[in-house]
């Protein structure tokens, strides 16, 4: 039997359907509540103290004016909070030293980048301790200044952390096939230094946190991705027994990763409510935001590619140079390595390696931002790909055809021995060519130019690795972090038959309430509107691994669809016993639990709760009740891939970049709801165009953040964007029973090469052959010109 | 986001409002539309301990033609201009002005009084040669857009005097053209060109303006562009457009060098002047 049919249950067919979301009357109408709504009687305000300096001694701390301020109530340094243990990194690669300093909640003698917290306010006047905070006097004494992390390798570079005499955090590889050969064997070799540079999340809602100590139990909601991580650091850092704390993620205004940390704030306002023994809430402004949540990418990539004549790749080589700020957050140096595991992209390249060096500089950490890792691996894959085109004089998506692994529906191992679980990218790519056809663009490009107006196509290829994940991979013995990759949901029916899904997973915007109650619902023969999906607390279900990584339907998902199964087969049970049939005659249909070939007589779901819960007429041995639980662990990861392409106008008099078309080709498997992948895939692709069109979180030599607020960091709007065509090909995962694979990040993934390789296209004829993100005006303008001067 | 502590205000007369300004001394700002205050003192950049809003008072919104010039309240929001044909460069710059939810709330005198060379209608005052009323204890005096933009955010309206009204001349005969060249359609210009180009019966170039937006610390007229294309024919315009940017000095920004400002300058200019010639 396949894995696809061990869970099926011949519903009525919502899995599949592109149901609008259940969650949005409560959001578009207002009756969402985000940690900012949350108010509790007695409560506390916290406000923050930061580092005007990136790397400075803290000479003195003067807290007295601040105190003495109406309605503060409080003000913490360093050394009132007596905690043993720093905020947590939990990454331990077997065989490999990570130099990981401290990361205190409050800074411990020096402050390392701007925004560093020195101390903390607390009172009971939310505007009161924003000006107290103002006034807490800090004297400086300035040390020197790392931002570069080319720069901070060097010999005698000024030091972040003294300690280690080195910046360098630690160097990781991860390859497989033979390299020398590969490049030996290659006619061509090209090389590029490629950056990926810095961003931020820019999730609408900013962090928040309430924290409330009362009768000796913690509570504490906060707008995270990660509610039963951060109980479990709650409860080791403030020594508190797990069964004592709860956490809740009420609704949460996006993450995309930044809230995927467990943050000093957090554990700062916990600490503070038990000292005090009232609610302490302190909700993060944008300038905050800006600063200290954590940023993402920041790497530069060395990539060297052998190919022969005829496009055949025979090596692939990726020195990546990350700058990981200036402490290690909850996943900081892991997530460079995350690259490597793509690396060989669609294609069979024979020979891959990538070498990761982790550097510290004098700015805020980096951590996962959508994608983590698997952009910055696309992005400059995809780009080389058109760039060993052009060096070969051969089509872009020739050459990319000519290195495709071949369909496969079993694992693929690949030579970096990472098993592909399924895909067809050849066929990804004729689906996205029935939707644009390069030849015409490239006529349309003839007709523009004389206007001035430089028309571009560019293509990406992908794949991807999410589904975390197989907890022997992942876990402390393989990858080295320091926790599993299952997922856990229970699917609790009530008595009239009304059901409540737990899951284990985090969402925060995606739209799992409608997703997974679709699955839920096909598995008892019931409606999604009567399946109540209940995540982020930790006191309600069991306990999680939360969302990030595209994980939550290919592991969440399967296991709510596995608790469902549990439900629909005792429930069949049930029925066979009152029915005096056989349970393997019991089938599905119609809303109800039938004799096969006996339509008249049947019982729904509510019929069999009933049953359950008074049970007069059970089978022989069963325990009443309807209530079941999955733990699930896959066996591999999930790959999802596809094909885009973009479509740009380019001003050559003004370096201005207009996007013409975005069409996207996606492929997740058998979709449980096109609606929410589309929206999934709209949001990925805005992403990866804001970063390599807008976005850009830039420090000046001196460790000044200069994109500060919305202003100069220029998320993109909807004026900025086209509309995106989306379009998919279905090949299911053989890894879970639904056959599905995530789909939070593919475009993310896909869009930043898709549409840098338009550009690069577009100004091909005025000589440009590589330019790096941002694509602002001013650096297209400046390519441009260089290449006019004849240099490049 | 939260402010330094501050009084608020809103009287219901003129003579009201500038006797709270004269209370309040130094520190005490007029508030119009609050898109430009409000931000700066949410970060900290402004602390004015008193807000005098002009809100409440009677008769300072709406624009009306009269003696051959227009008559604009200062309170009038930039929703009320946006697009308005009859406005030539005040109803396509307002039109522009950050997003609509801006536009709604912002007003002419509150963006003329404020001074940010990258705000878009100083440059508009400048190239049509318009002037303001500024209402003072003393009595009003009308100042002439050259002699209002004194340096960045630095305006001749003083300490205790409010902008009360604009005054620009009627349009009738000029074509003119706001080209705003942004990253996002909501961001301030990295430059801006206003052109106004009124032609002869022969098709020449009668009488023309060009102003800058965030090319220097207030707003600039092109005076050499706008000599070269004086009384020329409009087949001289790619020629003129080439001088925009003598004897600018623009500040260099992230997005953007000194070099490639003056670019986008001779750039914007030869667009400005192409579409308000033909218009």
């Amino acid at each position: 039997m396949s894995a696809t049919a061990e869970t099926t249950t011949g519903g009525n067919g919502h899995v599949g359907r592109a149901l609008r979301r259940k969650e949005d009357p409560r959001l578009i109408t207002g009756r969402a509540s985000y940690v900012d709504d949350i108010n509790l009687t007695g409560q506390l305000w916290a406000a923050w103290v930061r580092s005007p300096e990136a790397h400075a001694k803290i000479v003195s701390i003067d807290t007295s004016a601040a105190k003495a301020r109406d309605g503060v109530i409080a003000v913490y340094t360093h050394e009132d909070l007596d905690m043993e243990a720093a905020l947590p990194m939990a990454w331990v690669p077997p065989g490999v030293d990570v130099n990981t300093p401290d990361h205190w909640v409050l800074a411990k003698g020096e402050v390392k980048h701007v925004g560093d917290p020195v101390a903390f306010v607390v009172g009971d006047d939310r505007y009161a301790v924003v000006d107290a905070a103002e006034d807490v006097l800090v004297d400086y004494d300035p040390l020197p200044v790392v931002t570069d992390p080319e720069a901070a390798l060097e010999e005698g570079s000024a030091l972040v952390h003294e300690q280690f005499g080195t910046n360098k955090i630690c160097e990781w590889s991860l390859g497989g096939g033979d390299l020398e050969a590969g490049f030996a064997e290659a006619d061509v070799v090209i090389e590029r230094r490629i950056v990926n540079h810095r961003i931020a999340g820019g999730a609408i809602e900013p962090r928040g946190v309430l924290a409330e100590w009362r009768a000796d139990k913690l509570t504490v909601w906060s707008s995270t991705q990660v509610p039963h991580f951060l109980r479990l650091f709650l409860s080791m850092l403030l020594e508190i027994s797990e069964d004592r704390v709860r956490v809740i993620a009420p609704e949460v205004g996006g993450a995309f990763g930044s809230k995927l940390n467990i943050y000093a704030e957090e554990i700062g306002c916990a600490w503070a409510s038990r000292k005090l023994g009232r609610p302490v809430k302190w909700i993060e402004t944008r300038s905050e935001g800006m600063m200290v949540t954590h940023h993402g990418r920041d790497q530069i990539d060395k990539v060297r590619v052998g190919a022969k004549r005829d496009g055949t790749m025979t090596a692939f080589h990726t020195t990546i140079i990350a700058d990981c700020g200036a402490y290690q957050m909850l996943l900081t140096p892991m997530i460079p390595p995350l690259s490597a595991f793509v690396m060989c992209g669609v294609y069979k390249t024979p020979a891959v390696q990538t070498d990761i060096i982790d550097v510290m500089t004098n700015k805020f950490p980096t951590d996962a931002i959508r994608g983590a890792g698997r952009p910055e691996a696309t992005h400059l894959i995809e780009v080389m790909m058109d760039q060993l085109a052009a060096e070969l004089g051969m089509d872009p998506l020739e050459v990319r055809r000519k290195n495709f692994i071949p369909p496969f529906t079993e694992p693929h191992e690949t030579p970096i021995g990472v098993a592909y679980d399924s895909g067809n990218y050849a066929a990804a790519l004729d689906k996205l060519l029935t939707h644009v056809d390069p030849a015409q663009v490239r006529q349309e490009a003839e007709g523009l130019r004389e206007k001035g107006i430089y028309r571009g196509i560019g293509f990406c290829t992908y794949t991807e690795i999410c589904g975390n994940a197989p907890s022997r991979i992942v876990g402390p013995g393989g990858f080295g972090l320091q926790g599993g990759g299952w997922e856990s949901a229970t699917v609790r029916v009530h008595a009239t038959g009304a059901v409540t899904l737990y899951t284990g997973t985090s969402p925060h915007g995606q739209g799992h309430e409608t997703g997974f109650a679709q699955i839920v619902a096909d598995r008892l023969g019931i409606d999604p509107q009567q399946v109540d999906v209940i995540h982020g607390d930790t006191q309600t279900g069991p306990f999680g691994l939360d969302t990030y990584g595209s994980r939550t339907l290919a592991v969440g998902g399967e296991a709510a669809a596995r608790a469902a199964k549990k439900v629909a087969d005792k429930a069949k049970a049930i029925v066979a016993h009152q029915l005096e049939a056989d349970p393997n005659d019991i089938e599905l249909s119609d809303g109800k639990w039938i004799v096969r070939g006996s339509p008249e007589k049947g019982m729904a779901l509510g019929d069999v709760a009933g049953a359950a819960y008074v049970p007069e007429n059970l089978p022989e041995g069963m325990e009443p009740g309807l209530d079941e639980q999955s733990f699930y662990d896959p066996d591999n990861f999930v790959f999802p891939f596809g094909a885009h392409a973009c479509v740009v106008d380019v001003d050559a008099e003004t370096g201005k970049i207009d996007i013409v078309r975005y069409v996207a080709v996606d492929d997740c498997g058998p979709p449980i709801n096109p609606l929410l992948i589309d929206g999934q895939v709209h949001g990925g692709i805005t992403h990866a165009l804001g970063q390599a069109l807008f976005e850009r979180i830039h420090y000046d030599e001196s460790g000044q953040l200069v994109t500060g607020s919305f202003v100069d960091y220029a998320l993109p709007t909807a004026a900025e964007l086209p509309s995106y065509e989306t379009d998919r090909t279905v090949t299911p995962s053989p890894v879970n029973s639904l056959g599905v694979k995530g789909v939070g990040e593919a475009g993310t993934i896909a869009g930043s090469a898709t549409v840098t390789n338009a550009v690069i296209d577009a100004l091909r004829p005025l000589g440009v052959t590589f330019i790096d993100m941002p694509l602002t005006p001013l650096r297209v303008w400046e390519a441009i010109n260089k290449a006019k001067g004849g240099s490049q | 986001m939260i402010p330094p502590e501050f009084d608020y205000v809103a009287p219901e007369s003129l003579d009201e409002v500038l006797s709270a300004l004269r209370d309040g001394g130094e520190d005490a700002k007029v508030l119009a539309g609050g898109h430009s205050l409000l931000p700066l003192m949410k970060l900290r950049l402004a602390a004015p301990t008193l807000l005098v809003d002009l809100r409440k008072l009677p008769g300072l919104r709406g624009a009306q033609r009269e003696n051959g010039q227009w008559k604009i309240g200062a309170m009038t929001r930039h929703v009320d201009l946006q697009g308005n044909p009859d406005l030539g460069p005040v109803g396509q710059a307002t039109a522009l002005i950050a997003d609509q939810q801006v536009r709604n709330r912002g007003t002419i005198g509150g963006s003329l009084a404020h001074g940010d060379p990258a705000s878009d209608l100083p440059t508009v005052l400048v190239a049509c040669e318009g002037s303001v009323t500024i209402t003072g204890s003393d009595g009003t005096r009308e100042v002439a857009a050259g002699d209002l933009f004194q340096d960045y955010l630095t305006t001749a309206v003083g300490s205790g005097e409010v902008l009360t009204e604009v005054r620009v001349p009627d349009f009738a005969g000029w074509g003119s053209s706001y080209k705003k060249f942004t990253r996002r359609a909501e961001d301030w210009a990295m430059v801006g060109v206003v052109a106004m180009v009124k032609k002869a019966g022969d098709g020449s170039v009668e009488d023309v303006r060009v102003a800058f937006t965030n090319m220097g610390s207030t707003p600039i007229r092109a005076t050499a562009t706008e000599e070269a294309l004086r009384g020329k024919g409009v087949d001289g315009i790619a020629a003129a457009a080439e001088q925009a940017a003598e004897g600018t000095d623009p500040p260099g920004d992230l997005n953007a060098t000194p070099d490639y400002k003056r670019h986008l300058a001779r750039v914007l200019t030869r667009r400005a002047l192409e579409e308000a010639a033909a218009g």
